[in-house]
This record gives C-alpha cells, sequence and structure tokens, in this order.
C-alpha cells in the first residue's frame, strides 16, 4: 500500500504481533487473568440458564444425585448385594456419585470446549484457556452445591454416632482439588484431539463410564480382588476417593503414601494438557 | 502529514485443506510431523492453488490468501472490496486472531474489536441486561466499562423495555440492535466490521454507520470494513483495498478500489453486453437477439460512463404479419422499479404489416439519462390493448452499468438525490423590457 512512505518503520513499537509460529511456553496467563471477568460471567451463566423453564429450579441440583443414589442402592444393595462396608449405603453412594460427577462433568465438557463453543472461538479472540477455566470454576459450585445434600446425611450419621470422621477432612479440599487438575488436564488434551479427529470424543464417553468402575466410586475398594488391584494401581483416582471417603466415613484404612502418585500424575497432566491446548488454539478453527 | 501505521501485514497467506477430514488427514499429519523432526519444510507448503471457487482444482490444497502485503494509517477508515471468495473474511479472521497465518506476520498497535458477527455468546434465555455483561466481557471489556456504558448502550439499542426479557424473546431486528449496540462501544484502537449491517431497519443501518463514521472521524479510530453494499463503503471510508482470488490487487482511494471492483464482476454473469431470447415457435413475432451500443457503436463492455449515449440493436423475426403486436422496452433500476418504458409499436411502419423475415431495428436514446448505478433494460412484445401481464417475455435484458469515471457533474453521483440525469442546454437571453 503507498500509504506508508514516510514512516520509518524499524523504530515502531507494536502491542501485538501474530505470527504464524508461537511459542510452545508462550501460555498468555497475564492475559487470561485481565479476562477474569469473562470467567466469572461464563460461570454465571452457566448457573443461570442451567435451570431456566423449569418449575423445580436449582432443586434439581440435589434431586438429580439422589435420585442417582437411589438406583444404585437397589440395584447395587438390594439386588446384588455388594457391601459398603458397614457404612449407611445413601451416604456411601451420595460421597462416591458427588465426587465423582463432578470430575466426569468437568473432563467431559472441558474435552469439549472447541466443538461446543466453535462459534463463539470463530468469531471472536479472548483467550481460550478462560473457557476451560469457567468450566472447572461451574462445575465446583455446582459440586459445592451438591455436597451440601451430602453434608445433611452426613451430620445426620454423624450424630447417630455409625461413621467416624477424622483429622483427614482437613485433605478434602486437596482431594478435590486433584480432581480438578486431573479433570481439566485431560480435558485440554483431549479437546486437543477432539478438533480434528471428532473419533476421540466418542471414545472418551466410554472410557469415562469403565474409568468410574475402576475406581471405587460405587463399591469399597476392600471388595476389589488382589489380582485386579495390580492393574489397577496405575489409576490416579483410587488414591483420591479412597482418601475422600475415609475423610468423611472413617471406615477401611488409609496410608497417605497412597497420594504421592495422584499428585504427580496431575502435575504431569495440567502442564501436557495447557502444552497442547496452546499450540491447537490457535489454528483450531481451520480443523474444526 | 506524517501519520503513524496502526496496523502492518507483510506476506501474510494461509493455506486450507479442502474436501473432508478424514482418513487422509492422519497420514498427511504425520508426514508433516516426520518433516518436521527432521528439521524440513512442511511439504504441504509448497503445493496449493490459487483460490477460485469456480475453477475445479487438482490440488487439495488452496491459499486463501496469498502474499498479502500492506499497511493502514492509524485513523484510517478502509473499505475491503472484493467478490465472495476473494479472502476478505479470511484476513478479518487472521486479524481477529480467530486462526493463526499460515506465513508472514501481522503487526498492530493498540486493541484490535472486531465485529465478524454481533451477538457473538448471546445465551437465549438471559435477559438483555445480562446478555450485554457478557457480550461485552467476550469482546474484552471488563465488568466495570461494561456498567460505565450501560445505559450508553441500551440507549443507542432503542430497546430498553425489553432490558429485563430474555432475549429469545426479542424479535431478530431487536437482538442485533443490542448486539451492534453492545459492540459500538467497545474501546478500542482499531475496528473491524464484517457487513454485520446488512440486518436491521433503515434507521438502524444509518445509525450504525453513524457510529462507525464517528469512531472513525471523530475519535481517530483506525476501521476497517468490509462490505458487497458500496454506497455504505463509499460512505464511511476514505481508502480502499480491492482483493482478488486471496491477493490485494489495488490498494489505495477508495474510488478506484470500488471502480476496480465494479470492472471485475463485469466479467461475471450477472451484467451482460447482449442477449439471445428464445424461441417460441408458436408466436407470430420474437425477439432473437439484442444487442447494447455505445454512442452508437456495439460494445463488449456494460460498463458506460454516465454520458455515454445508450442504445439497442434488435434483431426480430416475423413469422407472419402481425397487426397488433409491439416491442416494448423497460428500463428498470437495481430495485426493478421500471424507471422508463417505451413502446416501438408506436412507430406503425416499423413492425406492423411487415412481410415474414428478419428485421434489425436500432433504438437510440438521444441523449444521456441515467444517473451512476446498475440497470436493466427488458424487452418484451406486446399486444395492443391488452395488459403488461399479458406481454410475452422470452428471454432475460440486457444490464449495464453506469460508472461516473469522469463526473462533470455532481448530479450524476448516486447520491445526489433525482432519478434522472439530463444535462438540460443553457442559454442567456436578453432581457427584454
Amino acid at each position: 500500500m503507498p500509504l506508508e512512505s514516510n514512516v520509518v518503520k524499524k523504530q515502531e513499537h507494536w502491542d501485538e504481533v501474530i505470527t504464524s509460529k508461537t511459542g510452545l511456553f508462550d501460555l498468555k496467563l497475564r492475559e487470561v487473568w485481565k479476562y477474569r471477568d469473562l470467567v466469572s460471567l461464563l460461570v454465571r451463566r452457566d448457573f443461570v440458564t442451567s435451570f431456566k423453564q423449569t418449575i423445580l429450579g436449582p432443586l434439581w441440583f440435589f434431586i438429580s444425585p439422589m435420585l442417582t443414589s437411589a438406583i444404585y442402592i437397589i440395584i447395587f444393595t438390594v439386588i446384588a448385594r455388594i457391601p459398603t462396608d458397614g457404612i449407611p449405603p445413601i451416604l456411601f453412594y451420595l460421597s462416591g456419585i458427588t465426587l465423582w460427577n463432578y470430575f466426569s462433568s468437568a473432563l467431559t465438557l472441558t474435552s469439549n470446549v472447541f466443538t461446543a463453543n466453535a462459534n463463539v472461538f470463530g468469531k471472536v479472540y479472548f483467550p481460550r484457556l478462560v473457557m476451560p477455566l469457567s468450566i472447572i470454576i461451574s462445575r465446583l459450585m455446582q459440586f459445592g452445591v451438591q455436597m451440601l445434600l451430602f453434608f445433611v446425611f452426613w451430620l445426620y450419621y454423624w450424630m447417630q454416632g455409625v461413621i467416624e470422621p477424622n483429622i483427614w477432612l482437613l485433605a478434602v479440599p486437596y482431594y478435590v482439588l486433584l480432581c480438578s487438575i486431573i479433570a481439566m488436564g485431560l480435558g485440554l488434551i483431549f479437546s486437543s484431539l477432539t478438533t480434528k479427529y471428532k473419533d476421540v470424543s466418542m471414545l472418551l464417553g466410554f472410557c469415562i463410564q469403565l474409568w468410574m468402575y475402576a475406581t471405587p466410586v460405587i463399591y469399597p475398594s476392600s471388595i476389589m480382588p488382589a489380582s485386579v488391584k495390580v492393574y489397577l494401581q496405575y489409576n490416579p483416582m483410587i488414591g483420591i476417593f479412597e482418601g475422600f471417603k475415609y475423610a468423611f466415613l472413617g471406615k477401611g484404612s488409609f496410608d497417605p503414601t497412597i497420594l504421592f502418585y495422584p499428585t504427580a500424575f496431575a502435575i504431569i497432566i495440567l502442564a501436557l494438557g495447557v502444552l497442547i491446548f496452546n499450540k491447537v488454539e490457535k489454528s483450531f478453527m481451520d480443523t474444526v | 502529514m506524517n501519520k503513524s501505521i496502526a496496523l502492518d501485514i507483510q506476506n501474510v497467506s494461509k493455506q486450507y485443506r479442502l474436501g473432508k477430514v478424514g482418513t487422509g488427514t492422519l497420514s498427511h499429519d504425520l508426514n508433516r510431523w516426520w518433516a518436521s523432526i527432521r528439521g524440513k519444510e512442511d511439504p504441504y507448503l509448497k503445493i496449493g492453488e490459487t483460490n477460485d471457487r469456480t475453477k475445479k482444482g487438482s490440488s487439495e490444497y488452496v491459499w486463501a490468501l496469498k502474499d498479502v502485503d500492506f499497511q493502514i494509517e492509524q485513523g484510517d477508515a478502509v473499505g475491503i472490496i472484493g467478490r465472495n471468495g476473494a479472502g476478505k473474511s479470511t484476513l478479518l479472521k487472521l486479524l481477529s486472531r480467530v486462526t493463526k497465518p499460515t506465513t508472514g506476520s501481522i503487526k498492530y498497535k493498540g486493541r484490535i474489536a472486531s465485529l465478524l458477527e454481533v451477538g457473538t455468546g448471546f445465551h437465549p434465555e438471559m435477559t438483555g441486561r445480562e446478555n450485554i455483561y457478557l457480550n461485552g466481557a467476550i469482546l474484552g471489556m471488563t465488568k466495570k466499562e461494561i456498567a460505565r456504558k450501560f445505559d450508553e448502550i441500551v440507549d443507542f439499542s432503542g430497546v430498553e423495555r425489553y432490558i429485563d426479557t430474555p432475549v429469545k424473546r426479542y424479535s431478530s431486528g431487536m437482538y442485533v440492535r443490542l448486539a451492534f449496540a453492545v459492540a459500538a462501544h467497545l474501546e478500542s484502537e482499531i475496528l473491524i466490521v464484517d457487513e454485520v449491517l446488512a440486518v436491521g431497519d433503515a434507521e438502524f443501518q444509518k445509525k450504525c454507520l453513524g457510529k462507525m463514521g464517528d469512531v472513525s472521524k471523530g475519535e481517530g479510530r483506525t476501521v476497517l470494513f468490509v462490505s458487497h453494499n458500496m454506497g455504505s463503503i463509499k460512505a464511511l471510508c476514505s481508502k480502499g483495498l480491492f482483493m482478488e482470488t486471496g491477493t490485494v490487487k489495488y490498494a489505495g482511494d477508495i474510488d478506484s478500489s470500488i471502480q476496480l471492483y465494479m470492472e471485475s464482476n463485469a466479467g461475471d454473469a450477472i451484467l451482460k453486453t447482449s442477449s439471445i431470447f428464445n424461441d417460441l415457435p408458436e408466436k407470430p413475432m420474437v425477439i432473437n437477439h439484442v444487442q447494447l451500443l455505445k454512442n452508437g457503436q456495439p460494445t463488449d463492455s456494460p460498463l458506460l460512463d454516465f454520458h455515454d449515449k445508450i442504445g439497442f440493436e434488435i434483431t426480430l423475426s416475423i413469422k407472419e404479419k402481425v397487426a397488433n403486436r409491439g416491442i416494448v422496452i423497460y428500463c428498470k433500476d437495481q430495485f426493478d422499479t421500471i424507471m422508463l418504458n417505451f413502446d416501438i409499436s408506436t412507430l406503425e411502419n416499423l413492425i406492423l404489416h411487415r412481410d415474414s423475415g428478419v428485421y434489425k431495428i436500432r433504438v437510440e436514446y438521444p441523449v444521456p439519462f441515467l444517473k451512476q448505478g446498475t440497470y436493466t433494460f427488458d424487452f418484451e412484445i406486446g399486444h395492443f390493448g391488452s395488459t403488461p401481464d399479458q406481454y410475452e417475455r422470452n428471454g432475460i435484458g440486457i444490464d449495464i452499468d453506469i460508472l461516473s469515471k469522469h463526473i462533470r457533474y455532481q448530479a450524476a453521483d448516486k447520491k445526489r438525490p433525482g432519478i434522472f440525469n439530463i444535462e438540460p442546454t443553457w442559454q442567456y437571453l436578453k432581457a427584454n423590457l
């Protein structure tokens, strides 16, 4: 364009440079921080819109885990007679289901983040990491609400002296944090793969289901046969769920060293996820 | 004046792979990856063809943009024009950072706000108020900024009454009004707008254009505007960028860009200098062919300057003697408004009672009368005493485009009032007492 004749280019200061290559570790975390208002508004949107035009409204937060627990009690306790380590079944299932629901919904939603938001991502730029972050936070808040229901039953049985909560309760936030990190890390990895190969999202739904059965969510780890345990020791969720249940219910045994592996797993997965996500986000619109 | 560059685009290209993403994708990805770990260049970057959507290509890879290179000075309003598939939207996508260029670099100063679409991220279940905040945040505003401008936004949109109603209850016009209002209040140094004005009523379109004019002229911000509406481009922009098949063909003043665009359209089937009409065997008289004349000479270009005299050569077959037929010529503007109509049958000796055979008739308008714009001439055969809907239409007409390449009289400009432009003759008369 013949418009620039009398400008010296070399001394220019540019606020932003877009090129084809991007640094692997250029995560733009400062930019994500700038968009923190967007994160909070997206979380708000998820809450405000999830139960619009329903009569029961937010009550559904409580109804769905109750119904699921009821189904598990009927199938596993009444029909299949799977023991719950002497813990009241409703408490046992609610604790497992609430935490697992959080983990699996956060993972599923994060892994679909590109496909579900393609229309927005295709029109406006904002740091893409904002979306998965808002998903995790909004799921976390839903988890918090559902834990209230669990607390009602938990306090009741605690008063009755049926369960023995212990000092490990202080570690519960850490378990939740590990769940969040693993869900987000894996979700980011899978989301990056789904942009090009939609096969991955098909596979993921199945894998999460399988994973639940490989984790002591709806059965106590005490009934797991030793031959199976050998293979399942690489499942990071086992340590987290055992720790979580032990803290609240106090049944079974708990060895804190079991947490080393999930911690290392979470850190590596998150780092890997963010790196892959960062690489894909620049050009995913071409393939999604 | 020495203005600084707000946006610098250097050798930007963008390659796309056509067709479906399927089994072949994985092997290409592996090839690419293999090349990259050996430190070689991406093997698929060497191939690729110019992006011409009308022609069948041999390669799966096309260059949606190829070596685009230009600079825009701060405060300029630049209209980007080109036909569909010229690469305008791809360019805007790169500028908005929705996707990254395959090669080259884009540098800019300040914030870019891009409106590739209005209402991005609007949630139908949420109220207008909630959506203003969400949409504003998506576009990069903070809550505080939005709160400060909230009243202004609502006022601009003119949907105050519905502000606490879910937007799914809005009419589509109201939806767009609200969405544009949010976007228009973004604080950015560079504003990119992609034909969002196509919706909304005339009053609102005018308001949007006015707002964008304020942004570029009043506030000194840089505006990039893509549209197919040459009227609004011309009203808003001082500079133009004409694109064709992924490259910038011209960058400079807006009038030349528009003219190049119009001329590139001329090659298209839309504008014609001659028309061959269908034969209707059962009819006693048909029009075979019409050729456009420019100042009395047959011409191949449908582009006429506004002071060229328009004429036509009509080839006519008379199969049997007719006593009650004539040719009717309509001149319509782009909105299909009939500007002029003329019956040749009133000149009896031309058609009536002639022996069967092929005849040629030359029709010429003695003075130029059309203003700048695109017009269609339709030729029909009418019966005496019948109404126009009974006329025989056996083909399509001729389209011409009147340019104002050399405007001598401002009145020929489309923006000036009036339908016709006929140059009167002037003569001084001696005042007689």
